[in-house]
């Protein structure tokens, strides 16, 4: 592998890296915030995919805004979903064992997968990227580079930073953290953690929906998309440590740097690389990278 | 009291056994093993689609026999595959067995249809084991081998596009592995040379990393095997990453069939081979399309066709033993020597049981697969580990 092949390579990494971060964050926050473990997290990818391709023609209709105005849309009814699907199910789920969250959660998947065939059939679509996005600049010889690419990799920066910010910096981040660390406690300070997890919560879903109507132009729509990004995201944040976001950061970059290296100088294995990443991380550290609180 | 109720039950005995023999002359029990749930959904809805509308050009039966459906299932999970198929065989006591997509759960149903000795009829799996090491009297297929139309795109690429060399790239699983092998072979014997053979884990679709490797080979042209949403991003993120107007991307039809929508500016000009297109100029073809269009409100695609030829040729196996689908020599004879008059051509049955079909070539103009020409005519597959006919 020539220099300028190697550097290619990395910056692929970089952005696949970052793309499973923006999606494994969320599932790292309700994990490690609210002890619920979510399979369903992957479901919310595959329905933010499907809003960039279905709200589209809706929303072009009424508010007139292509690509960027489905991205507000989009977001804004993430939010509702995870605070409506927080009321009518995770709530029931906090404190309880990891089996039961993990069949109710089982369960969703289930459910959100044949509502998509019902609703919206099962067909692949594309989505167009924005057409300020959509050149590409050259790299090398022989190869562009979409700029909606970096895009994605540009986005998932901001949202890291503004996570990184928000829950650093903030009175609400603040009671988020002392939430996880102690529910009892924080609750007789007068602090409505009922409605706290609520807004954690819609933020996880919101993230997952964001990330799938952003990765929706280079990924394109199918059936069962979900499925394939939750794998790689609990392998995320298991190697990052439960509830860390720095950690899931890290971990996603890492498994960045392994999946595309892997398939290119050990293609026989590439499918397992990742897994055996995980065994010998939680050898030398059995929690994860990280920690949380 | 007792004598009329000892009667009354041996009338109502009589009447049954009557009743069921009659049924078993009269009707034909038909085992649809499918996917209707699931990515491949849409194949399935297709392939009974076209096997139904046979039956509806032929007074909704099948060489005048009335036809019972029993349907399962098979959600493309391998795992369930032999259950699934026992249920038809064991549980409903079908006669014929028609299935399926994928091609793992195509393998189990021919295992256990050798082993029960069922009737097997594959409408879309293009397991090249089916009809090679694993062929049987009783198995036949109406879509294709994986070789069949690879072979014919390394023939294309090398004699008629003038490449010399390639890299083939796919997902590491059966089907990819045959396709990548059986267009190796045809581009190969014409002189080209595969450089680089790469595949990333089914179902991964991360192809960046992939698609840097091939800017750095540098070929004359790229072979990629890729299905349904796969098959999308692959077209879409070898457009995005440049390599498009440089190195020119070949595949079987299934990279560019039932995805052009989702593709766009991305597939254009696009070659691929396929026993099948949109526009071939066959009567039979354009009165497929018309009815299959009025029946369903949907265009038909490559698997209808399939479906419907296997509707086809049960009946000229079922004509040909008079109707009785017990003699079963009788019915497998007729089968081997039907001539199909297919939406796609003219189709025959090779020694393994393959269709022997041409394949075409077909070039991406806006959303539609236009066939341009025939890569090859009358093409069989090897079947290699056959042991049928020699």
């Amino acid at each position: 592998m020539d220099l300028a092949t190697f550097l290619i390579q990395c910056l692929n990494s970089l952005q696949y890296g970052l793309l499973l971060f923006l999606v494994a964050s969320g599932l790292t926050l309700i994990f490690g915030i609210m002890g619920v473990i979510n399979l369903a997290h992957g479901s919310f990818y595959m329905i933010g995919a499907y809003m960039a391709h279905a709200l589209a023609p809706p929303v072009a209709a009424t508010f007139g805004g292509g690509f960027f105005a489905v991205l507000a849309v989009g977001t804004v009814l993430a939010v509702v979903l995870g605070y409506v699907l927080e009321w009518a199910f995770f709530s029931f789920l906090y404190g309880r064992e990891h089996l039961q969250q993990v069949l109710m959660t089982y369960g969703l998947i289930l459910v959100f997968e044949e509502l998509r065939s019902l609703l919206l059939g099962d067909d692949v679509h594309g989505v167009q990227a924005p057409p300020s996005l959509a050149g590409s600049l050259p790299l090398g010889e022989l190869m562009t580079y979409p700029v909606y690419r970096l895009f994605i990799s540009g986005v998932c920066v901001a949202l890291a930073l503004g996570m990184y910010f928000v829950f650093t910096r903030t009175r609400i981040g603040m009671m988020i953290r002392a939430g996880s660390a102690n529910r009892e406690m924080v609750q007789s300070l007068g602090i409505d953690i009922q409605f706290l997890y609520r807004v954690v919560f819609a933020a996880g879903v919101a993230i997952a929906v964001f990330a799938g109507m952003v990765a929706a132009p280079v990924s394109s729509v199918y059936p069962g998309m979900g499925n394939s990004v939750l794998i790689v995201c609990f392998v995320v944040v298991v190697i990052g440590g439960i509830g860390s976001i720095r950690g899931a950061l890290l971990a996603a970059l890492l498994i960045g740097a392994v999946d595309t290296f892997g398939k290119v100088l050990l293609p026989q294995a590439a499918g397992v690389l990742v897994y055996v990443l995980m065994a010998l991380i939680l050898l030398w550290k059995p929690d994860g990278l990280f920690k949380a609180g | 009291m007792t004598f009329f109720r000892l009667a009354f039950a041996a009338a109502l005995a009589a009447g049954t056994t009557a009743s069921a023999f009659a049924q078993a002359t009269d009707r034909i029990k038909v085992g649809l093993m499918l996917p209707y749930t699931g990515t491949y959904a849409s194949l399935g809805t297709a392939i009974e689609n076209g096997f139904r509308l046979y039956l509806d050009e032929n007074g909704g039966k099948l060489a005048g026999k009335t036809v019972e459906f029993f349907k399962v299932d098979d959600e493309s999970d391998p795992a369930k595959a032999v259950d699934n198929t026992n249920k038809l065989v064991k549980r409903d006591n079908v006669d014929v067995l028609v299935g399926t997509v994928h091609s793992g759960v195509a393998m189990a149903m021919a295992k256990v249809a050798r082993e029960t000795q069922t009737l097997l009829i594959v409408p879309n799996a293009g397991a090249d084991a089916i009809t090679g090491p694993m062929c049987a009297p009783n198995i036949f297929r109406t879509s294709f081998s994986n070789w069949q139309p690879a072979y014919a795109m390394g023939l294309v690429a090398a004699e008629q596009q003038k490449h010399k060399t390639a890299v083939t790239i796919t997902w590491k699983y059966a089907a990819g592995d045959e396709s990548a092998k059986g267009f190796k072979e045809g581009f190969e014997s014409k002189g080209g040379k595969v450089v680089k053979e790469l595949s990333l884990p089914f179902p991964n679709v991360e192809f960046q990393a992939l698609l840097t490797e091939i800017a750095a080979a540098k070929p004359d042209a790229v072979y990629a095997f890729f299905a349904g949403g796969g098959a999308v991003k692959f077209v879409k993120d070898y457009a995005g990453a440049g390599l498009k107007s440089k190195i020119p991307l070949y595949g079987p039809g299934f990279l560019t069939d039932g995805t052009l929508e989702a593709q766009g500016d991305a597939a254009s000009g696009m070659l691929t081979t396929l026993h099948y297109g949109d526009d071939l100029a066959q009567p039979k073809d354009k009165q497929f399309r018309l009815n299959y269009a009025k029946a369903y409100k949907l265009q038909p695609d490559v698997y209808a066709v399939q479906g419907y030829d296997a509707a086809q040729l049960l009946a000229a196996g079922l004509a040909a033993a008079q109707g009785d689908i017990k003699k079963r020599d009788a019915v497998v004879r007729g089968m081997e020597q039907a001539r199909l008059d297919s939406p796609r051509g003219a189709l025959a049955m090779s020694k393994a049981h393959n269709p022997v079909q041409d394949v075409y070539l077909r070039k991406v103009e806006g959303h539609a697969n236009k066939t341009i020409g025939v890569a090859v005519k009358q093409l069989a597959d090897p079947a290699r580990g056959c042991k049928l006919g020699t």
